[in-house]
């Protein structure tokens, strides 16, 4: 069926890689287009959290720091319980295009395993002795 | 790794294509551990017909099947496939196009004179 792991757009934009820079990467433009309030720490490393009216925020870390070329940052994959360690990573290359921009966008790892589905196997044969041995219980039991 | 991933979410989506499943597994969410016995009871299904739901889904690792009272087999759900296929559809649901275009209106908007930007699509929206 196809696992989508890696979510791509470009587009071309009339405004120089600079001012385009300043609207992904500083809390003022985020929150002038991305989300309702924005703070970030702008260092590979850093924390940027971005919240919408309505509650919803999402927390993000700072990976890549480029400037004017590429911004990448990590947060978590929409839906997963708050501790779970996947993220998916998001990454904007700025190329110059004549007097303007041209943008891309691209996020991946959306088909990241999780740790507990290797254990499907190894769980598998646990439940199978577990119900073996239960059985083996009843049998002594009534004996 | 990837046919892997791939295999997880198809038994998700394929157990949840079917009604009898979904409404065990629903069950099963929202009230927690159960016997074939005790759903036949809270379902309009036959036992039996649960019973073999169950199978195939302990099968696709869906449900975990443990020893309840009574030397009883009682099914779990388990979290880790439902978030695999929870990954599936937040890349389905991840919008881009909007705050992308939200992020062109902004730059428009706020450096007067210059020339507006090339490509015009809807209107974005904010998240």
């Amino acid at each position: 069926m196809g696992f989508p792991d890696r979510i791509e757009r470009t587009v071309e934009l009339a405004h120089s890689p600079g001012k385009v820079w300043a609207a992904l990467t500083t809390a003022e433009g985020l929150a002038a287009w991305f989300g309702n309030e924005a703070a970030i720490d702008l260092r590979p490393g850093g924390a940027a959290r971005m919240s919408w009216t309505g509650g919803f925020t999402v927390d993000m870390r700072v990976e890549r720091v480029d400037e004017p070329r590429v911004f990448g940052f990590t947060w978590q994959i929409y839906g997963l319980p708050e501790d779970d360690p996947r993220r998916t990573y998001v990454e904007f290359t700025l190329e110059p295009d004549g007097a303007g921009t041209r943008l891309t966008v691209v996020e991946s790892g959306f088909a990241q395993l999780p740790e507990d589905a290797y254990r499907k196997a190894y769980d598998g044969n646990t439940e199978g002795w577990m119900r073996e041995l239960g059985e083996l219980v009843g049998y002594l039991d009534a004996a | 790794m990837l046919p892997d991933i791939e295999a997880i979410a198809e038994q998700v989506f394929t157990a949840l294509a079917d009604p009898t499943r979904r409404a065990i597994l629903a069950a099963l969410a929202s009230e927690g551990p159960a016997t074939a016995t005790d759903l036949a009871a809270r379902l309009p299904i036959t036992r039996q017909a649960i019973a073999k739901h169950l199978a195939l889904l302990a099968e696709a690792g869906l449900v975990r099947a443990e020893p309840g009272e009574r030397r009883r087999v009682r099914y779990r759900l388990r979290s880790a496939p439902m978030q695999v296929a929870q990954q599936y559809l937040a890349a389905l649901a991840r919008n881009w196009d909007g705050p992308l275009s939200a992020l062109r209106d902004h730059l428009d908007r706020t450096a007067p004179g210059a020339a507006a930007s090339s490509i015009h699509e809807i209107r974005g929206h904010h998240g």
